[in-house]
């Protein structure tokens, strides 16, 4: 499915029309090398080029056609608008594309219908468990396995029909060293440190904190997400029953992880705060402040749920921890954690066209 | 009404400062202007120990003059250095300059200048700016051109960070009005401040307020009525106020009044500030012709870098200024485009209508052009084989037949990038007064006195480098003597 053009294209267009005449700040990022390579901005070529940029702001703060110029030039402020709309339209199932531009909505909406299947489920209120087993005695183990393996398995298979849908756009099957690259790219948000490690945010400053911040977070976030693998593997291979002990590899690993991630979130939000609003589209920000907001409650009431575990105070965090998750399961595919996948599908093609000679 | 007399003034007592400090009103040293020039002359001065104030014209978020438009300076080197390749010796430096200018340059100025160029890149890095390989398509500067990260402006972004952590207070909006010299000092500049007028008496001044290429009157005085159709490539704010109050009150003036730096750009470019985008390379592989559809000059004389520089001038003694710029679909694609889209149609009369130039006119040029064309190999990076022949004016090189369409056309106008009369200068960056003796406290850099060396001519990044060298001896220059005279 080639990508349409939307209401958004033909700001980015002009203004990737006039970087091509200028190219100054060509040394800062993926996407000026890329827009070299074009002369013309079709639909697909635009979106790619929107998802390659990481809103460093460095071309906004670097450029002599900003605001007030006459030709109020706001690269990192276009691109973020079409890099939204690419989302939106890859979106699967399609009935469901209005949600990314409602996220606060859905989120809520989300959270709270779980949060009463769980108070449905859940029974032994009132009470402090412990033991082998203490979890399932408050939501049932099979209940649990089906909620969460349903809405993750929902969020996967959604997320990935989305990048997909955007990756036909332009075509081509990347090689196992272009995926390399692009891991490479992903992992050291190389495009987030144009300027020598750093970027002008949240103010005209460079610094390294949005960086640093999104790796305690995203970071803090794959931890946590092992920590739910190798938890798996213990209750069904190795048939051990949590909640485990402090110093087991799953425990470690989620409240390493939940640390980070509330690390992390908290950084992108006071960041956000200080931030200025010249080269952001602010139409954009309200999903990015609900991920941080779910992603930091996963992460406090899933600390809190391990300090709070032997206590009688367990079942209702839980019942709150489970409905957060649950909630961002199934409002990934429509909201800000979409920039993962398809950030990523934008790597591996710029590494696809640089050529497998640089990876 | 001044006190001041040849030199400085004594250094106030604490007890008589304003609030805000001692840079209020009576700061060591006053720098006019906000370029490259003159921030560098201000982190200079401070790191002396001076208190410096920085009266700039324009308002914050267009501040920097011309510098926000820039993207290189030339520096000479021993040895490969950060993105500079190879080496640059000051011997090649200097024949680069000496062919450029015929002559026109002085040899102690220029070589001092040369070999103070070694040191730029690493204050400016000092300072916080980063550097790039050269930009695509500007392969053939790598060795003697440092790119800076983002341009200019991130450039002035980061020694404006630099200036402010070091103290150095900066006004904005606040353009030098009146400047009064008494016995070949600097007594008492005003500035005229969004809060009214304020008047200062440093002890020093760093005059870097840039050329006079803005001020449309005082262009008219050498071109005529030809300047109203000049587009100035950099900054609005280069009206020379500061260059005529210098020479008004008796500095020694330096260079042509009628020399500037001008190249051909895209005749729809805005009239101030429209920058690099509005540039336009297609001159080399199209034909150039004037109001009546007419050649006017050989397209092909030489490489492009080393020919742009004078299609300005040729532009500007065409009759209302402009000019176009014709070529077929396959020589589009041999030259960078513009920022604004080329116009296009499916003949050359269709062509010549779209351009508003007589349909006849330039079929006929065309036609007698494609008759001239000898064939050869192109080929866009040498001096090749393509030339026309019988033609009054030849092409000399990269011609070819003007017949595939769509044809394309652009329209070109003079772009004026900056002036070259200034102010005289010694070596130390200090200014001549015109009985031949030197100013006590006033020093200038940059384009203000870039006619020291430039005679005329131009050589890529050379703007830069003679504002950071004297912007560096300018800020030595005034901040020593207002931190010696401190001492006693
Ligand atoms: C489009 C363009 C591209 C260029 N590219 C390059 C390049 O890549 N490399 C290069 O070496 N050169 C380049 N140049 C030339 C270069 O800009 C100059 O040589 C250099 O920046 C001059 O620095 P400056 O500090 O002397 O002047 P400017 O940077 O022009 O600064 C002059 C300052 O004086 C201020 N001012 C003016 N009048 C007053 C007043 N009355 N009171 C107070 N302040 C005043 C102005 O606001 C301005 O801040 C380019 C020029 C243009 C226009
Ligand atoms: C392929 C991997 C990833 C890449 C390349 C990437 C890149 C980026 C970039 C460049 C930004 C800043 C610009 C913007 O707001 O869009 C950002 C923001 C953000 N990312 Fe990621 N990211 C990745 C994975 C993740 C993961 C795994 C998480 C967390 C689960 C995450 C959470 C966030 C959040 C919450 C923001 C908003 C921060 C803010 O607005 O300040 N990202 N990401
Ligand atoms: S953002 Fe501005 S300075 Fe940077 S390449 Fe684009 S036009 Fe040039
Ligand atoms: S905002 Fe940063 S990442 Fe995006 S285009 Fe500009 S420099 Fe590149």
């Amino acid at each position: 499915m080639p990508a349409t053009e939307t209401p958004t294209m033909p700001e980015a267009r002009r203004a990737l029309e006039i970087c091509n005449a200028c190219r100054y700040c060509e040394g800062y990022c993926a996407v000026f090398p890329a827009m070299e390579r074009r002369r013309e901005f079709p639909a697909a070529d635009l979106a790619f080029i929107a998802n390659l940029c990481h809103g460093c702001n460095g071309c906004y703060h670097a450029c002599q056609y900003a605001p007030p110029h006459e030709w109020a030039l706001n690269l990192p402020a276009a691109l973020s608008r079409v890099r939204r709309e690419s989302w939106v339209e890859t979106i699967r199932p399609a009935f469901l594309r209005g949600l990314l531009r409602r996220p606060l909505a859905v989120t809520v909406v989300a959270v709270l219908a779980f949060f009463l299947v769980a108070l449905a489920a859940a029974s032994g209120f009132g009470a402090a468990h412990t033991g082998p087993g203490a979890f399932y005695a408050v939501i049932a183990l099979p209940t649990l396995i089906a909620l969460g393996s349903v809405t993750f398995l929902f969020a996967l298979f959604a997320m990935a029909a989305s990048t997909l849908a955007a990756w036909r756009g332009l075509g081509g099957v990347p090689r196992g060293a272009h995926v390399l690259r692009a891991l490479h790219d992903a992992a050291t948000l190389k495009n987030l440190g144009g300027g020598g490690g750093e970027c002008p945010y949240p103010r005209e400053k460079p610094t390294r904190a949005r960086r640093h911040a999104h790796h305690a977070l995203a970071g803090g976030f794959l931890l946590a997400f092992a920590a739910t693998c190798v938890g798996t593997i213990y209750e069904h291979v190795l048939g051990w029953h949590a909640p485990y002990a402090f110093f087991s590899l799953p425990v470690l690993l989620g409240t390493a992880g939940g640390v980070l991630m509330l690390m992390g979130a908290t950084g992108l939000l006071v960041l956000k705060r200080l931030a200025d609003p010249a080269p952001l589209a602010a139409e954009t920000l309200p999903a990015d402040h609900v991920l941080l907001w779910l992603l930091g409650a996963i992460a406090a009431t899933g600390l809190l749920l391990l300090g709070f575990r032997a206590t009688p105070a367990m079942p209702p965090l839980l019942a709150i921890h489970l409905a957060l998750v649950l909630g961002f399961f199934v409002t990934m595919p429509f909201g800000k954690l979409l920039h993962a996948p398809h950030r990523f599908a934008a790597l591996v093609r710029d590494a696809m066209e640089r050529g497998s000679t640089h990876a | 009404m001044f006190r001041a007399a040849a030199g400085f003034r004594k250094r106030p007592g604490s007890a008589t400062l304003p609030p805000m400090g001692v840079s209020a009103e009576t700061p060591d040293v006053l720098v006019i202007g906000g370029g490259n020039a003159a921030i560098s002359a201000a982190i200079t001065a401070c790191r002396l120990g001076a208190s410096v104030l920085v009266a700039e014209a324009a308002p914050r978020p267009m501040r920097g003059g011309n510098t926000r438009h820039t993207r290189n300076l030339r520096a000479m080197h021993l040895q490969p250095q950060g993105t500079l390749t190879g080496t640059y010796l000051e011997d090649e430096y200097w024949d680069d300059l000496l062919r450029v200018t015929h002559g026109q340059t002085d040899e102690a100025l220029a070589r001092m200048t040369i070999r103070a160029s070694a040191g730029l890149v690493s204050f400016l890095a000092g300072c916080g700016v980063h550097f790039q390989p050269s930009l695509a398509g500007t392969l053939s500067l790598s060795r003697t051109n440092a790119f800076f990260l983002g341009g200019g402006k991130a450039l002035l972004n980061a020694v404006y960070r630099e200036a402010g952590r070091r103290g150095v207070a900066v006004r904005y909006e606040s353009p030098v009005r009146a400047i009064a010299m008494e016995r070949g000092a600097i007594a008492e500049v005003v500035l005229a401040t969004p809060a009214g007028e304020q008047r200062i008496r440093p002890r020093a001044v760093v005059a870097a307020a840039g050329g006079f290429q803005a001020n449309i009157a005082w262009m008219r005085e050498y071109w005529g009525e030809a300047a109203e159709n000049f587009i100035i490539r950099g900054t609005p704010y280069a009206t020379g106020d500061v260059l005529r109050l210098l020479l008004d009150g008796g500095c020694a003036p330096v260079g042509d009044p009628t020399q500037c730096h001008a190249i051909a750009l895209d005749g729809r470019a805005p009239r101030f500030d429209g920058g690099i985008a509005t540039r336009l390379d297609s001159v080399p592989f199209s034909i150039v012709v004037n109001r009546d559809g007419q050649r006017f000059y050989d397209e092909g004389e030489d490489l492009w870098p080393k020919r742009y520089a004078i299609w300005g001038r040729l532009i500007a003694q065409q009759p209302g200024q402009v000019a176009w710029s014709i070529c077929d679909a396959p020589a589009a694609r041999d030259f960078m485009p513009s920022v604004f889209p080329a116009i296009t149609a499916a003949t050359i009369p269709e062509l010549a209508l779209a351009l508003g130039l007589d349909p006849l006119a330039l079929a006929g040029t065309v036609a007698d052009y494609n008759a001239a064309v000898r064939e050869g190999v192109f080929d866009p990076t040498s001096l090749d084989g393509c030339r026309t022949e019988g033609l009054a004016i030849p092409k000399t090189h990269w011609a070819r037949r003007i017949e595939t369409p769509p044809f394309v056309g652009y329209p070109l106008r003079p772009g004026i990038t900056f002036t070259y009369l200034g102010v005289r200068v010694d070596e130390t960056a200090r200014v001549h007064l015109a009985d031949g003796s030197r100013a006590a406290n006033l020093f200038a850099a940059g384009e203000i006195m870039a006619g020291n060396i430039l005679g005329r001519g131009y050589l890529a990044g050379f703007g830069m480098t003679i504002g950071g060298v004297f912007g560096r001896l300018a800020g030595q220059g005034a901040g020593e003597g207002a931190a010696r005279h401190a001492r006693n």
